[in-house]
């Protein structure tokens, strides 16, 4: 095994201190980057472990939010009242990933940090511009393996795909972070963590180095909602997304008050449809209506012939699961 | 002394379970990896990073220099290895490069981790040839191959052009399957050990006494100098049927630096080095007349191989067994390419066939109107249709009948709920029935314990459980009294567990055993000490059998549910019913139905190794990326059988039950999809981006 120095502290301080150095990784499940670490692609010199400093509550706060704290584990989130009641996309959301095994141990703030399953970033063998930039992308060479990668390009690079269930429901909901760095805490949308990877494909946040997730805070519950999570693999189980989709809606009589669209499996981030939203939001709660709104969505895609199916996979089921919700 | 009880007793047919089912779940069944050796060092792996070159360098300093490392080994200073016929397993024999991650050096150290480090470290610089990895249907450098799995490459009866010029109705369609690996629970793992000239490997093989005779050669050692032990094996489907590179790479490394060396593949590893099924383009032609009474039957095949070994994936020899057409043609071509050698896959050949033949059935059916359970019986013959001998027991219309009876076939409906629509489907099933000369012995002992010795070995199919069975019915003995002992080539020669014959061989010789064994009891009074022993040889008999053919068939029926706007396909229900000589346990027959059936909807549905054809390799290697079917994706599995009484085969009358489960199972599910969709899915497997519509 590669030698790296191991830490446990037991404040979030020396956490964020020993964590600030370059080539220290900070753990928490570890279902995540111990892997990497078996293959190689992560290389740590120094493992800071946060089992001692994470919180472990969800708690309702006194303005009807929710803070979750980084350390929650997956299936705890997954099964507690709250989210059950009032979130009921995201306890789909994480129950559709992973196994119950796996659930058991990893982490709230792991999950939205774990790294992409592209074969070729997987394997240190091969290229890969996000892990070793400027040695190329076979995904995106003639022939080569992109079946399950994005049709949304955020690089010209990468189109890896962001793994994470759990993030495209958090990002339906609008959810912020709770962010911990020299001592003090910053609020940042969900949906900012994740950057553009224009120009560098391998820094997929803007996280600081030493900044620790300590929590997720979702805002309060808004009447009449109703949220679904419906996610498309090959398998039944135990399969990450070909595409996925969050959804939340709220009617006025027959028209949409409020609309919420987000995608996994199609970009490097969580992909809120945006524009899709504002075309129906307003309008009229018809199939025809949220057919037109995501097809406009999907204008912008630039899907190779591997994964050209997403375009009608990502169109059927914002469609089905907005009249699901209807 | 009589060993007679006063009533017969009975074992075989009768649900026992495993002998080692307890050992088993406790972790107390020691695998190849697991044996403890004192002092041992292990051995890891490094692939080449191109398909085809030369090795041009290899920089192992930084590696020699991290503490716990003990060698480096790789073709510039390993020890020269003997004869072989599978080149595959000249490793560290020359700086050529023949497939992507094939092993061209290893880092021995004190521990895995060290060693898997270390391995990093090594630079190694290539001449970089252009590579060829992409099968076609009619590659330029295609040829007929000698041989197909030990049978011809081509059998021709009557006139096909002419009959199909006449035929009334045609099929001629391509169907391809796609690549897929074995995939073992055990991954493939070897502990070697060296005591002077004498070499012990503890290896997760099906075929001990293989492995010995080819590691023997390597190493120019006689094989009475090696011992090979498989006491438990985790899966092997074929992958473990000959000896892998890592077999060779830890006797090798434990010769050079003088101790004990374990070496196991990793998960990613097993996919370049311990063999797969290869990808099949194949072509169908059938002409029938009005009734679906066929009259042309052709059948050509299409597989690739290594560049290293031949294997050719025998995809039509099943067909030759199959429908009374009386102008027939099968043939293969085999293309070498810069790609890991293929190797024998449950169901070798018949698996990626019988999709392609029965859906072609399908087709035909589809295209008569006749109904396709009906089809299939209208066609059936006594004879084989190829050589003409008669069948020792032939099944196939006994096992439509009752699996059309078992699903409702005549009362199957296509349905749309919730935006899932059904479909259903049928195919045929079958797999030779092979047999091969075997050993046994059993020593009775005075208090009246036996112990059964011979070199089978159970990969985990339950076959210590069928030849205790076995045993037991011959002695007249309660189970608890005989012990079986296998899994070392220490014992009795036995072949290995391959090809569905591992029952029958075996089962055969320990029938003698027993026999011979209370016949010699009859006649003594006291038993010395040291037992009583008698050893058995079943080649005679399987020299006299008469000339008949021999095989198991099936019928399998599906159900799915295709989702209108997802294309998302699920098997609701699959029901199997097999007609394979005599059941001699039906927990773990059942078992291997259903694992065969379970591959079946893997490989209908899941299964694709894929191949980027730039970086000349197979990329989705880890279970994460290259799926079969998991828990959620299993349906209601009904396997069932009908008893054959077949005196011809063996003694035991038994048959195999191993593969038949996978033969077919593609077929009746992409048949259902065509049901429930109207979309013919031609090439495996069938997924959702088949379905889709805009
Ligand atoms: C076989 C398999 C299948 C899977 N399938 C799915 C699936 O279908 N859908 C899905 O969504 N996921 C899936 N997963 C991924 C799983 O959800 C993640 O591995 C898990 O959520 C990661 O959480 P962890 O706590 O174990 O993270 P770790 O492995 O401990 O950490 C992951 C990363 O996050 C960083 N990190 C962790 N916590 C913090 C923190 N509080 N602050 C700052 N940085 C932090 C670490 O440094 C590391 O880089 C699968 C995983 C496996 C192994």
């Amino acid at each position: 095994m590669r030698p790296f120095e191991y830490f446990r502290p037991s404040s979030l301080a020396d956490a964020a201190q020993l964590g600030a150095v370059s080539g220290a990784k900070y753990i928490a499940g570890g279902t995540n980057l111990v892997d990497l670490m078996k293959l190689g692609v992560e290389q740590p010199d120094r493992v800071v472990d946060l089992r001692d400093v994470l919180e472990q509550e969800i708690q309702e706060l006194e303005d009807g939010s929710i803070r979750i704290g980084a350390g929650v584990r997956n299936t705890d989130l997954a099964s507690h009242p709250l989210i059950r009641r009032q979130y009921p996309a995201m306890s789909r959301a994480i129950v559709a990933g992973a196994s119950g095994q796996i659930r058991n141990v990893a982490t709230t703030g792991g999950n939205l940090l774990q790294r992409t399953r592209c074969v070729y970033f997987q394997d240190v063998s091969r290229p890969c511009n996000k892990r070793a930039p400027g040695t190329g992308c076979p995904a995106l060479e003639s022939g080569g393996l992109s079946r399950g990668l994005a049709i949304f390009r955020t690089s010209e690079e990468c189109i890896a795909t962001h793994p994470s269930d759990l993030a495209v429901a958090l990002v339906a909901f609008d959810a912020e972070l709770a962010l911990w760095r020299d001592g003090q805490e910053r609020r940042l949308p969900l949906e900012q963590l994740y950057t553009s990877q224009e120009s560098a494909p391998g820094r997929e946040t803007i996280l600081e180095p030493g900044e620790i997730i300590t929590a997720v805070h979702l805002p309060a519950p808004v009447d009449g909602r109703r949220s679904h999570y419906v996610k498309v693999r090959d398998r039944a189980s135990f399969a990450f997304s070909l595409v996925s989709v969050a959804a939340a809606v709220e009617l006025d009589g027959d028209t949409v008050r409020g609309v919420r669209i987000a995608l996994g499996g199609v970009a490097s981030r969580p992909w809120r449809a945006r524009s899709a939203e504002q075309a129906i939001q307003g309008a009229p709660a018809t199939s025809a209506n949220f057919s037109r709104a995501i097809r406009d969505e999907l204008t912008t895609a630039v899907p190779t012939a591997d994964n050209r199916f997403k375009l009608a996979l990502a169109h059927n089921l914002v469609v089905s699961t907005l009249e699901e919700l209807i | 002394m009589s060993i007679q009880a006063p009533e017969r007793l009975s074992f075989i047919g009768r649900d026992i379970e495993r002998v080692d089912a307890r050992l088993k779940v406790t972790g107390r069944a020691t695998y190849a990896y697991e044996y403890p050796a004192e002092h041992v060092a292990y051995a890891y792996g490094i692939g080449a990073a191109v398909a085809r070159g030369r090795i041009t360098g290899i920089d192992s300093s930084a590696a020699q220099g991290v503490e716990g490392v003990i060698a480096v080994l790789d073709h510039t200073g390993a020890p020269r290895l003997g004869e072989t016929n599978n080149r595959e397993l000249l490793v560290f024999q020359s700086d050529r490069v023949s497939y992507r991650g094939q092993l061209i050096a290893a880092v021995i150290a004190e521990s895995f981790e060290t060693a898997r480090d270390a391995s990093q470290l090594v630079s190694v610089s290539y001449e970089q040839d252009e590579h060829d990895v992409v099968l076609t249907e009619d590659h330029p450098a295609s040829f007929r191959p000698e041989h197909v799995a030990y049978r011809v490459p081509e059998v021709s009866v009557g006139d096909v052009e002419t009959a199909l010029a006449q035929a009334e109705i045609t099929v001629d369609q391509a169907y391809a399957t796609a690549a897929a690996h074995h995939m073992a629970l055990e991954p493939h793992a070897s502990l070697a050990i060296w005591e002077e000239d004498q070499l012990t490997v503890f290896e997760s093989s099906q075929y001990a006494y293989e492995a010995r005779d080819v590691i023997a050669k390597l190493f120019a050692l006689g094989p009475e100098q090696v011992r090979v032990i498989n006491g438990y094996v985790g899966g092997g489907f074929g992958s473990k049927g000959s000896p892998r590179p890592q077999m060779v790479i830890a006797a090798m490394a434990s010769r050079v630096v003088g101790r004990p060396v374990k070496m196991a593949l990793t998960r990613q590893q097993m996919f370049p080095v311990s063999g797969y099924r290869g990808p099949t383009v194949q072509r169908v032609r059938l002409g029938a007349n009005r009734d679906g009474e066929l009259t042309a039957f052709e059948h050509r095949a299409a597989a690739q191989t290594s560049r290293l070994h031949d294997f050719a994936e025998p995809c039509t020899t099943g067909t030759r067994t199959m429908y009374a057409a009386a102008n027939r043609f099968d043939t293969h071509r085999l293309t070498r390419l810069d790609v890991p050698t293929p190797s024998f896959c449950r169901g070798p050949g018949e698996a990626p066939g019988f999709f392609a033949v029965e859906s072609a059935l399908d087709e035909l059916a589809i295209a008569s109107g006749v109904d396709p359970v009906e089809l299939r019986i209208r066609n059936d013959t006594t004879r084989d249709p190829s050589t003409g001998h008669e069948y020792s027991t032939r099944n196939l219309v006994a096992c439509l009948e009752e699996g059309a009876r078992i699903y409702g076939w005549s009362r199957r409906r296509n349905q749309e709920a919730e935006g899932w629509r059904t479909g259903h489907g049928v195919a045929s099933s079958m797999y030779p029935t092979y047999q091969m000369p075997s050993r046994a012995a059993i020593v009775a002992y005075p208090d009246g314990t036996f112990a059964v010795r011979l070199a089978a070995v159970d990969i985990g199919t339950g076959s210590r459980t069928a030849l205790l069975q076995i045993a037991a019915e011959q002695l007249q003995v309660p189970l608890a009294r005989v012990n079986v002992e296998i899994g070392d080539t220490s014992l009795p020669y036995a072949v290995g567990a391959f090809a569905s014959l591992g029952t029958a061989s075996w089962g055969h010789a320990v029938h003698l055993a027993g026999r011979e064994m209370r016949q010699l009891l009859e006649g003594t009074d006291t038993i010395p000490p040291e037992g009583l022993r008698v050893e058995v040889d079943t080649a005679e008999e399987i020299q006299a059998r008469p000339a008949k053919a021999n095989a198991a068939f099936g019928a399998q029926f599906a159900q799915v549910s295709v989702r209108r706007h997802t294309g998302e396909v699920r098997v609701d229900r699959l029901v199997g019913v097999f007609a394979a000589g005599r059941i001699v346990n039906p927990r773990t027959t059942r078992s291997q139905l259903i694992g065969g059936m379970t591959w079946g909807i893997s490989m209908a549905l899941l299964e694709e190794t894929a191949l980027d054809p730039n970086l000349g390799e197979y990329v989705t290697s880890d279970l994460a990326s290259f799926h079969f079917a998991s828990c959620a994706d299993i349906p209601r599995i009904e396997a069932s059988w009908i008893e054959e009484d077949d005196a011809d085969i063996n003694p035991v009358g038994v048959k195999g039950v191993g593969e038949i489960g996978i033969v077919g199972t593609a077929a009746a599910i992409a048949n259902a999809v065509f049901d429930a969709t109207g979309v013919r899915v031609r090439s495996l497997p069938v997924r959702l981006d088949d379905l889709l519509g805009d």
